[in-house]
């Protein structure tokens, strides 16, 4: 008996948390009876887009009260792998594919953004050029005396492993990641606003739209201009900020009508104001 | 040198508490308590997040209450303590008790989440939940047990009552405060938790519909409006005031329970 | 249904139940292995060695070292353990030899209050009031320092509470001997209790060790999360703990498999310090951790 009972034990909770998953599978199934869309939806990925997705399913569930749609954050390579897996109806990143990575998937371009350097708003520093920025990530430079009149110790703030933003500044100054020397690492955008805001010798790389969107909220936070291009979302909409990225979403191909349809509501102008109201830019 | 020790215990636990209060108390109010967040959690209440711990719980206790009872009657009834079962189950459960929480998230991201397929959701945090509390429960509720002089299991052989009528109603009333501090101790311990449940229950700060559904924790708000939040500082400490108020009542109410019914047992077990 | 059935039906519940709960630790480490094998495996793209021969952290470039991370949160534990076992143990004292009755009781409820506030909460005050505060006199703050103050105020209700249980279950006799001996007040407590408690005290030491190893939230929110070894107190670090919860929610393929070797050795830390924990304290951890769970113990 206690031998068997070694292999029942597991099987037995295995058995009784399936029975439960079994219960909740039926009753979220989706689908379209009598013409109104019911079932819920689960987006997984960049961190960035998904503050402006999470305010397209609040409206997209006012037109449709039977949908709920759930937004979860994980960055845009976890995305992308949700969804080829299918843990997520619809993956959200904030950078184009690899190659590797759209077999069997649809992307559609959301919205546009950028990635930009910013500083406290107390910082003197007007500018910096992309050699100094190479310089103060890779170490060489260390104190603003160096780039200009104040001096203090540079707070480098550098992103975790897996953040698009990291991927996206070590491609731009044909660095590794190993290159740069951080003072700090950060996770999030918000993380990384939250660190400049109160640091007045910090420096960091984040969203365009985000850091936009935070400092006309009064955050004291100066964007940085990049290469001699402002970085806001005027340049980002005319393609001149060198640090351009896409918004998508990524959806695996033979998809569900409740996938569909999010996807064209999410695709329609009726969500401009929402991308504006983010400080991202629409790509109509 | 003993007295100062303690000074400066006190001087940190002041320092703690009257800053959560300084920071948190002004900014609470009913509706604080009831409404949903709004904008990321700076404005508005934490109504959702107090539902979302409330199910998460239900759920850890609903499954680690039965299996952490019969648990504890077994290990305390119907094997001998030096057994190799009784010593083997025991060993494990104190392993148990030490993971961190974090290895927990990654078992029930993996085993709750993806291999059982219940996704992010209430149930897949509650369910890592249950596994993290089972030891604690099981500690105390064995206490209890043991604590039940054996006069009684004698008259109730004497009576010729089978054991499951001896369990029923000797045993089991006998043990209830040692069950009722093991669950309260266990509720404790899942409210506080964070790190298992990022990465299980997740970050959807709704009003949960289902279990199905996932449900941001009011731990995991802290911790969200702390880092990620600009500007939602006022509104961390005022949700810290309150998840620290809870578990202090829960935690009080287990040492007062304790204290009463078990001093003396659990040192001599 | 006869008694007979019944009862056979009870006790095959029973069984069941309790193998089920023991064998949840291995159903865990199980899981753990499962998706850590992919990494660790000879053959697979990073094997044991490259965990300690890589030249640095960087999952995107294939370096998987994480020796800088196993000794930082070997040293925030430390650290935390330096400062939290003589406080502890003075605290313990102060409750069963020093304090007036009167004072030892709220004394008590404080550090149950201490252990009763949850990590996300030490954390979230580690952040708005002492990383600012070192950061006044190092920047950034965010440190190694904060991370082992954090975790001495964390761990310190657990020292002090199963210290109090060890010294509280010296004999009478033994202290009734020394008093007889006309030992003043110290030198029982120095030369008497304390050595007559040490396991218990030892025990107390050893599962506060394991909280502080395996805290999570508080670490990553106070310690900067660079990955170095740290070259002193201010420099910014970053635990085994935090790496996981940092980097889990963007982690896939061998990243994601490194993560759960963190995990692992997390597990296999832990299982050292309860298997010394249980040798040291003679078998009777369980009482006095029992104890110290009635006493109002245990937090995330």
């Amino acid at each position: 008996m206690m031998r068997y009972g070694l292999v029942i034990g597991p099987c037995l909770l295995i058995a009784v948390a399936f029975g439960l998953s079994g219960c909740e599978q039926s009753s979220s199934a989706e689908g379209v009876d009598d013409g109104v869309l019911r079932g819920k939806l689960t987006l997984t990925g960049s961190s960035t887009v998904a503050p402006l997705v999470g305010e397209i399913a609040k409206r997209f569930e006012q037109r449709h009260p039977e949908v709920r749609v759930d937004v979860q954050t994980g960055g845009s390579s976890r995305g992308i792998a949700d969804t080829h897996s299918g843990l997520a109806d619809i993956g959200m990143s904030s950078r184009s594919l690899k190659l590797g990575e759209q077999a069997g998937v649809t992307t559609h371009i959301l919205a546009q953004d950028g990635v930009a350097f910013v500083i406290n708003a107390a910082n003197p520093v007007a500018s910096l050029t992309n050699q100094q920025l190479h310089d103060i990530y890779t170490g060489k430079i260390t104190r603003w005396s160096e780039v200009g009149d104040r001096d203090a110790p540079i707070t480098v703030i550098n992103r975790a492993e897996g953040r698009s933003e990291l991927e996206l500044v070590t491609k731009f100054f044909e660095i590794k990641p190993s290159d740069i020397q951080p003072t700090l690492v950060a996770g999030e955008n918000q993380e990384c606003v939250k660190l400049v805001a109160g640091n007045p010798d910090a420096i960091a790389y984040l969203s365009v739209g985000t850091a936009e969107y935070e400092s006309q909220r009064g955050t004291p936070l100066k964007l940085l201009p990049f290469a001699g291009v402002e970085a806001n979302t005027t340049t980002v909409k005319a393609g001149t900020f060198p640090l351009g990225r896409p918004l998508v979403l990524i959806t695996k191909n033979g998809r569900s009508p409740l996938v569909d349809a999010f996807i064209e509501f999410a695709l329609t102008p009726a969500v401009d104001d929402l991308i504006e109201g983010q400080s991202f830019v629409s790509p109509r | 040198m003993v007295w100062s020790a303690a000074v400066l215990v006190v001087a940190i636990f002041v320092w703690i508490v009257g800053d959560l209060l300084a920071g948190g108390l002004s900014r609470l109010s009913w509706s604080f308590l009831t409404e949903a967040s709004l904008d990321a959690g700076r404005a508005g209440g934490i109504g959702p997040m107090i539902v979302s711990t409330a199910l998460i719980l239900a759920v850890c206790l609903a499954v680690s209450v039965p299996i952490g009872l019969a648990t504890a009657v077994m290990l305390s009834e119907f094997v001998r303590r030096a057994g190799w079962l009784s010593r083997t189950v025991r060993w494990s459960l104190d392993i148990l008790a030490g993971v961190p929480s974090i290895v927990f998230g990654l078992f029930g991201n993996v085993f709750f989440c993806q291999v059982l397929g219940l996704g992010f959701s209430i149930w897949s945090g509650g369910l890592t939940l249950a596994c993290m509390v089972l030891p604690i429960f099981i500690r105390s509720a064995e206490v209890g047990f043991r604590s039940v002089p054996d006069a009684q299991r004698n008259a109730a052989a004497a009576l010729a009552m089978s054991r499951f009528t001896t369990l029923w109603r000797v045993l089991l009333p006998g043990a209830m405060p040692g069950v009722i501090v093991g669950l309260v101790l266990g509720v404790g311990r899942a409210g506080a938790e964070t790190a298992a449940l990022i990465f299980t229950s997740g970050y959807v700060d709704r009003m949960p519909e289902s279990l199905s559904d996932s449900g941001r924790s009011l731990s995991v708000h802290i911790f969200d409006l702390s880092m990620n939040v600009p500007g939602g500082d006022g509104n961390a400490y005022a949700s810290a005031l309150v998840l620290a108020f809870l578990l202090l009542v829960i935690n009080l109410a287990a040492a007062l329970v304790g204290a009463r019914f078990l001093k003396g047992s659990v040192v001599n077990v | 249904m006869s008694h007979r059935v019944k009862d056979g039906l009870l006790l095959a519940v029973l069984r069941l139940s309790a193998v089920a709960s023991g064998s949840l630790v291995v159903l865990v480490a199980v899981f753990l292995v499962i998706e850590a094998w992919p990494a660790l495996s000879p053959d697979g793209a990073i094997g044991i060695g490259g965990f300690v021969s890589d030249p640095s952290w960087h999952p995107i470039e294939q370096k998987f070292n994480l020796v800088p991370m196993v000794a930082a949160s070997l040293l925030a534990m430390g650290g935390a353990m330096l400062l939290a076992v003589p406080l502890g143990v003075a605290s313990a004292l102060f409750c069963s030899w020093f304090a007036p009755k009167w004072l030892a009781t709220p004394y008590r409820r404080v550090l149950e209050l201490l252990a009763g506030i949850p990590s996300v909460v030490y954390g979230f005050w580690g952040l708005v009031v002492l990383v600012p505060l070192i950061g006044r006199f190092q920047p950034p703050g965010a440190s190694l320092l904060a991370g082992v103050l954090i975790l001495a105020v964390m761990v310190l209700p657990t020292v002090a509470l199963l210290s109090e249980a060890a010294i509280q279950n010296v004999p009478r006799n033994v202290v009734r001997g020394a008093s007889a001996l006309g030992l003043d007040r110290w030198s029982t407590v120095w030369r008497v209790v304390l050595p007559a408690a040490r396991g218990g005290i030892a025990t107390a030491c050893l599962l506060a060790a394991c909280r502080a190893i395996g805290e999570t939230m508080a670490v990553l929110m106070v310690c900067g999360n660079v990955v170095q070894l740290p070259g002193g107190v201010f420099d910014p670090v970053r635990a085994l703990t935090a790496n996981i919860a940092l980097e889990m929610g963007y982690a896939f393929g061998d990243h994601r498999s490194a993560l759960f070797v963190t995990g692992l050795i997390l597990l296999a830390v832990v299982v050292v310090l309860v298997l010394a924990a249980e040798w040291v304290g003679g078998g009777r951890v369980r009482n006095t951790a029992a104890r110290g769970v009635a006493n109002g113990g245990g937090r995330a």
